[in-house]
């Protein structure tokens, strides 16, 4: 790979977010599952593994599936957040295999939030 | 027939009996008639309605007002505003199931809205294993301003006036430590990432590294640029293999696009970066035992000065800084230090991470604007004490920190309050802790700590730690005297004040502090032998007052050793005998019978048995 200038870098930025937005690039919706430390103690690659099971049974190919570190929230883990376009982001938690299943179904292919497993709506204050 | 103004139909069917309707008739039949209304208003049981899930229900006719999941103590208010004023209480009427109960939003909930993300603002956003994902959320900008637009000196004098203040715990300005070593003139100088973390309970490092280590290399790279660093190493504890795995692919990523290495981004600059794995001593998170342990030596300090600004790894000019200091300044450099002054307070300016951990209900990572005070954090963002339980003491910075008491919660975060109270603010852990547990104990556990990982230079740490651990642990099994307190305080002071490095030097903190605002706590135990939260197993017997017992039986099921007896609805009774002193009964009463007494109890318990038998 070729050493990067600065016109480089804001380059990967403008690409990353065109094919990785939830919006254009044909995404209508984007889950990521919180793997740092705490959620793969409490069991998130199980719900990881639940996950990928769950969407490429249902055959849904225009749904980001992602990881990122510890939410935060360690207490609640295992957690996932789900961003469907033009929608909030909702933050699940105490997740296992069988609601990850659930939530595929009545959030991502049904559009309905699963009110009882979701801990919060919203995107996080940093300035 | 009287003329009724109302009929309440409460449902009589087997589900809302179930759920507990005829409480509800009787307390509607008690209120009416508290308030001479009962001739004004009929009460009719009537059958089953259908809607099982909703229950207890009630429907007011001739409105037709439905009411649904009702509680006893819901009745009054609906009597009052309802059949006395003629306002239906909404609160309490059917909900369609969409309008019912929604999902809070983020600025509803304390433990979000009152944080804000700089060390962790891409806390859960981006694949820590994506260096595109970094980048798209202005990941190596910081360093390509501090590259290519900014001397040595404007950087150190922007980080100066940021007045960020090392994370690690020691909280020495990073600016002015940058200054004193750009200013050395050397072949080779070392920048160096603290990753070690040692304290227990805390992880603000562990989760920055594993889920945002590019933010550790974009800080190191303007740092490095800052001092004239022409290496870094990055000396990472080994219990972290995900931190370790992260990094590594990390380092791997950035230099593959040239972010690391060689004239990075055209500027002229080079480094490298390089990964050093500790080996499980907590002494080597010291920084002049960290270089010797990248030395290959032993982890032990030397003195200072030299200070390593000047003579540090290698004997070569050294900054080391933690890895929460080098999150924050990527932002510092694109922002500016008014930016991040803007939160905090004067002397401590910016936001601190906490891992707040122990007896409250939202545990996590939190990251608050210095100058919150520690009430808010515990109980707005902690969200207050578990299991119905009081706060007693916050421990804040680790083994090297201190105890806090309920009546110095209001104490703001700042690194010059919190000293004042004789803690810490540390590298950010935060152990909360309640009635149930004792402070002799916890200074023992600090101390049990600190006396394993002296690394034995220095003769008042090596054997001081020591005696006052077996000092500690004497009291916390009977054999305390009176004087132990005062010989508990001048070893500290002693240790204190001859200990070369800041392990010494802050390990009797837990005990000065725990002596000074839990005195009582060591006066029950070496006075009375008594220990009142039923820690200490050689001090305390478990009893329970026969006046005050249910009969429940939740203590018999949780006792281990089947060592209570009694039958539903009789008061129980602890057979001392057999008692192992768990607690698991004292944990489980929920009627507060369950009490504790001295340990000396126990043989006067054992004796009255004796004499009935």
């Amino acid at each position: 790979m070729a050493k990067l200038t600065i016109d480089d870098l804001k380059k990967i930025k403008e690409k990353h977010h065109a094919a990785f937005a939830v919006r254009e690039g044909g995404n209508r919706a984007k889950i990521t599952v919180h793997m740092g430390t705490c959620g793969i103690a409490a069991g998130a690659r199980e719900v990881m593994d639940a996950l990928m099971d769950e969407m490429s049974a249902k055959g849904i190919e225009d749904v980001i599936v992602s990881t990122s570190g510890c939410a935060g929230f360690c207490v609640k883990e295992p957690m996932a957040t789900v961003e469907v376009v033009g929608e909030p982001p909702v933050k699940y938690q105490f997740l296992n295999p069988e609601k990850i299943r659930k939530i595929v179904n009545e959030h991502i292919i049904g559009g309905k939030v699963v009110e009882e497993y979701a801990l919060v709506v919203g995107s996080e204050t940093s300035y | 027939m009287a003329n009724y103004r109302a009929n309440l139909m409460i449902c009589g069917g087997t589900g809302c009996i179930a759920t507990g309707g005829m409480k509800i008739k009787d307390a509607l039949d008690k209120e009416l008639r508290e308030r001479g209304l009962e001739n004004e208003f009929k009460v009719v049981i009537t059958g089953c309605n259908g809607f099982c899930a909703a229950g207890p229900i009630m429907t007011v006719y001739p409105e037709g007002i439905f009411y649904e999941r009702l509680k006893p103590e819901d009745i009054p208010l609906l009597v009052e505003e309802h059949l006395l004023k003629g306002r239906p209480v909404e609160k309490l009427m059917y909900k369609e199931p969409e309008k019912r109960h929604t999902v809070p939003s983020m600025n509803e909930i304390p433990f979000f809205n009152l944080q804000v993300l700089r060390a962790l603002r891409n806390k859960g956003m981006i694949d820590p294993e994506s260096i595109d994902e970094y980048i798209a959320r202005d990941g190596y900008q910081g360093a390509a301003k501090a590259l290519t637009e900014m001397t040595s000196e404007d950087i150190y004098t922007t980080m100066k006036e940021s007045g960020l203040r090392g994370r690690g715990g020691a909280g020495f300005p990073t600016g002015l430590k940058w200054e004193f070593c750009a200013k050395v003139q050397a072949d080779e100088k070392y920048i160096l990432c603290n990753g070690d973390e040692g304290d227990p309970g805390a992880f603000m490092d562990r989760s920055i590294m594993e889920a945002d280590p590019h933010v550790v290399l974009e800080g190191m790279i303007i740092a490095g640029k800052a001092i004239g660093a022409t290496k870094g190493h990055i000396y990472v504890r080994a219990e972290y293999p995900l931190a370790v795995e992260r990094l590594k692919l990390a380092i791997k990523q950035a230099k593959e696009y040239g972010l690391l290495g060689e004239d990075i981004l055209g500027s002229g600059y080079s480094l490298d970066i390089s990964l050093y794995l500790g080996a499980g001593a907590f002494v080597c998170g010291e920084e002049t035992a960290l270089m010797r342990s990248i030395e290959g030596k032993r982890g032990m300090p030397i003195p200072r000065p030299p200070f390593p600004a000047v003579k540090g790894l290698w004997a070569k000019p050294t900054v080391l800084n933690n890895v929460e200091t080098f999150a924050n300044i990527p932002q510092i450099i694109l922002k500016g230090a008014d930016w991040y002054r803007s939160l905090g307070t004067e002397k401590s300016t910016g936001t601190k991470v906490f891992a707040l951990t122990g007896a409250v209900n939202n545990i996590g990572l939190i990251e608050v604007p210095m100058g919150m005070p520690l009430r808010k954090i515990i109980f707005d963002i902690g969200g207050g004490i578990t299991r119905g339980r009081t706060f007693k003491a916050v421990q804040l910075g680790g083994p090297s920190g201190g105890c806090i008491p309920e009546h110095l919660l209001d104490t703001p975060v700042t690194y010059e309050d919190i000293t004042k109270t004789g803690a810490i603010v540390g590298s950010g852990g935060m152990v909360v802790m309640d009635n149930f547990n004792c402070m002799v104990s916890v200074a023992k556990f600090f101390l049990e700590f600190t006396a394993d990982e002296s690394c034995g230079k220095c003769t008042p740490c090596r054997v001081g730690t020591r005696v006052m651990l077996d000092k500690v642990t004497d009291i916390t099994e009977g054999r305390g005297k009176p004087e132990d307190i005062e010989n508990l305080q001048d070893l500290s002071r002693d240790i204190i004040n001859t200990s070369l490095c800041g392990l010494g030097q802050t390990a009797p903190n837990p005990v000065l502090t725990t002596i000074k605002y839990f005195k009582d706590e060591y006066d029950s135990h070496i006075n009375e032998g008594w220990c009142k939260a039923g820690v200490c197993r050689d001090l305390v017997t478990f009893y329970i007052n026969e006046e005050t017992c249910t009969g429940c039986g939740a203590c018999r099921r949780a006792c281990p050793a089947e060592a209570i007896a009694g039958d539903k609805k009789i008061p129980h009774r602890i057979d001392q005998a057999k008692c192992i002193k768990c607690r698991s009964c004292y944990e489980r009463c929920k009627f507060k019978s369950v009490l504790t007494g001295p340990g000396s109890l126990r043989e006067e318990l054992l004796k009255k048995e004796e004499v009935k038998a």
